[in-house]
């Protein structure tokens, strides 16, 4: 046990007004008090509905480190349960989706049980008779995460009784996957194909925090979304209207100015979005038929002010991200201090036109592929940023830009693009939701 | 031009593996035709480059950003420069329809893409679908199947 087990005081020390201690990245033991406080604390994203759609159905992913299982019972509910046997604790799947029929059988010893994880049959059951059976943590099936809910197709989870109830953790945030769902003319958001799955070695925080970084785009990506322009401007002299490739890269070298305007929002739990104004979204062609769907969906007005709503990334705490106007989202998945998982999923308005999700998934591809361009200028930030962070002679990070101490008091509010005071409400949150069960 | 013989068809599938392995990238490219693409599949038997993600699926303004890009001097995540190595079966030949100008091989292979201490290894398929213009091969596609396609991976910088 080292400095940081059951020493509230310490891991508070750890955030300070404008940085943050390096063991918040680079600390065994504060890992695993994340797994074990912070990840429980907390709604975390689990999965989306349209993943399983039909009684049975189940999807296999993890939360913190924790294996579990979205699954579609016979009653039309979505349940989250732990995927492990309760009897010798093996996973009862491995494959990433499928369907249990009407009952999960454990492929050890046979036990089975229902989809929503109670318990139905044991082999040879007069084996377990008079041996108080009934008593073990076995007979109660397979564990259920307790806290789940489904907003909008979006199933989060909060495993641990400690902590805000849904709607007071998200709040006003919740606009964001709003915007996401209005977009399609159904109200209706699709799962459309497999991730994209990309490891980093890094903290999987700094993924988080390079979301609401401004100050990067133009120097990180300067070579590759820079020589996308240059490269287009060369084969294609003259040339006004951009191929989508470029129509997506362009904006990454957006100036500061642009940026500084685009705004930030901060929300209460360490929730907070960029591009309030507009954003690097904002300016792709339109799609022939889709404003006209909207339209017949929701009348004139309100489609236009669901269309001009172009938030750049949304970030809820503690690691699940959205891209609105493009219908994609990324889960950071921590598997150590220093590795990360990235998955990318893209999804399928119902009910729009086609070439809408072709742009998400060019955009997916070109962005957050283990292949792209773009990922590997920012990889190569996050690793160095690892090994950096080993220098003893400063162990801090500074989120100091535009800081005004009158914030402390404020968990609202909107401010310039290029502020790092969602960095700053993240690690309060961070701190908070450490320590309230520590 | 006469249509090539199968020795031409594996001869140049073995010549863009080393053009590659030798970072001879504009050479590469003009291996491309104009509308050629260069395709790699997330999916395990994936049909559908468009309305289905891919790993790349780039056509000849993409592979030339890329090519540029690895020679920039503020590209960070190659100071210092991958290298590569490709290991080819030979090629087999899956297809030649004279009459339509298309060819197509199907190559397996293994890939070493490496840079300071780290080295990843890659097994693949590549399929060619090629054909000639004004007497040259040129490449209409390139698909890779990666063998882990849908696996959790590193950053692939280069050119299976």
């Amino acid at each position: 046990m080292g400095q940081y087990h059951g020493n509230a005081a310490a891991v508070r020390d750890l955030v300070r007004e404008t940085k943050v201690h390096r063991d918040v990245y680079v600390d065994q033991e504060i890992f695993d008090l994340e797994m074990e406080h912070l990840f429980a604390n907390t709604w975390i994203y689990v999965g989306h509905d349209s993943q399983v759609p039909s009684p049975g159905d189940y999807f296999g992913t993890s939360i913190g480190k924790q294996p579990v299982l979205l699954v579609r019972h016979t009653d039309g509910e979505v349940y989250v349960l732990y995927n492990r046997c309760p009897h010798k604790g093996t996973r009862i799947t491995i494959d990433t989706c499928g369907n249990a029929g009407k009952f999960f059988r454990c492929p050890y010893h046979a036990w089975s049980f229902k989809t929503d994880g109670s318990l139905l049959a044991i082999p040879l059951r007069k084996g377990y008779e008079h041996t108080g059976l009934e008593e073990s943590e076995a007979y109660k099936g397979i564990p259920r995460v307790r806290h789940v809910k489904n907003y909008r197709g979006f199933v989060f989870a909060k495993m641990s009784d400690v902590g805000p109830d849904f709607d007071d953790y998200f709040g006003e945030s919740l606009s964001s996957i709003d915007n996401m769902v209005d977009r399609s003319p159904a109200g209706r958001l699709e799962v459309a194909g497999a991730p994209l799955r990309h490891t980093f070695n890094c903290n999987w925080k700094m993924l988080v925090e390079n979301l609401t970084d401004t100050c990067h785009p133009m120097v990180a990506h300067e070579s590759s979304a820079g020589t996308a322009v240059e490269v287009w401007k060369k084969m294609f002299p003259g040339a006004n209207k951009k191929p989508p490739a470029v129509e997506i890269f362009a904006p990454f070298m957006s100036s500061y100015e642009a940026f500084e305007k685009m705004g930030i929002r901060v929300w209460r739990n360490g929730h907070g979005h960029t591009g309030v104004h507009h954003s690097i979204h904002s300016d792709y062609s339109s799609v022939p038929g889709y404003f006209e769907k909207m339209v017949a969906a929701y009348g004139e007005a309100r489609a236009k002010a669901i269309l001009d709503e172009s938030r750049h990334n949304t970030s809820y705490f503690p690691n699940f991200t959205i891209k609105g106007p493009i219908q994609a989202i990324r889960l950071f998945k921590p598997i150590a201090p220093n590795r990360t998982l990235a998955e990318s999923w893209t999804f399928r308005l119902v009910e729009a036109p086609e070439q809408l999700l072709e742009r998400t998934i060019t955009y997916s591809r070109l962005i957050n592929a283990p292949t792209s361009v773009v990922a590997h200028d920012d990889l190569e930030m996050y690793e160095r940023a690892q090994e950096g962070l080993l220098v003893d002679a400063n162990p801090w990070v500074n989120i100091q830009r535009l800081y005004d101490p009158a914030e402390m008091e404020q968990e609202t509010a909107v401010v310039n693009g290029t502020s790092e005071w969602q960095m700053r409400n993240q690690f309060r949150a961070w701190s908070k939701f450490m320590t309230m069960s520590l | 031009m006469t249509a090539p013989t199968d020795q031409e068809l594996i001869g140049f599938v073995l010549h863009e593996a080393r053009l590659i392995d030798q970072h001879r990238f504009e050479e590469w490219l003009d291996l491309f035709a104009d509308d050629g693409f260069y395709w790699m599949p997330l999916e395990w038997g994936q049909t559908d480059p468009r309305l289905a993600t891919s790993l790349m699926y780039e056509d000849k303004l993409l592979l030339r950003i890329r090519v540029e890009r690895l020679k920039s001097n503020r590209t960070f995540s190659q100071k210092p420069k991958s290298r590569c190595h490709h290991v080819l079966q030979v090629p087999q030949i899956d297809k030649r329809d004279e009459a339509a100008n298309e060819y197509v091989t199907w190559t397996p292979m293994h890939y070493v893409e490496t840079r300071l201490d780290e080295q990843d290894l890659y097994a693949a398929w590549a399929t060619h679908t090629l054909t000639t213009v004004d007497g040259t091969l040129k490449i209409k596609l390139k698909r890779v199947d990666l063998v882990n396609c849908d696996a959790a991976l590193r950053s692939i910088q280069l050119f299976l």
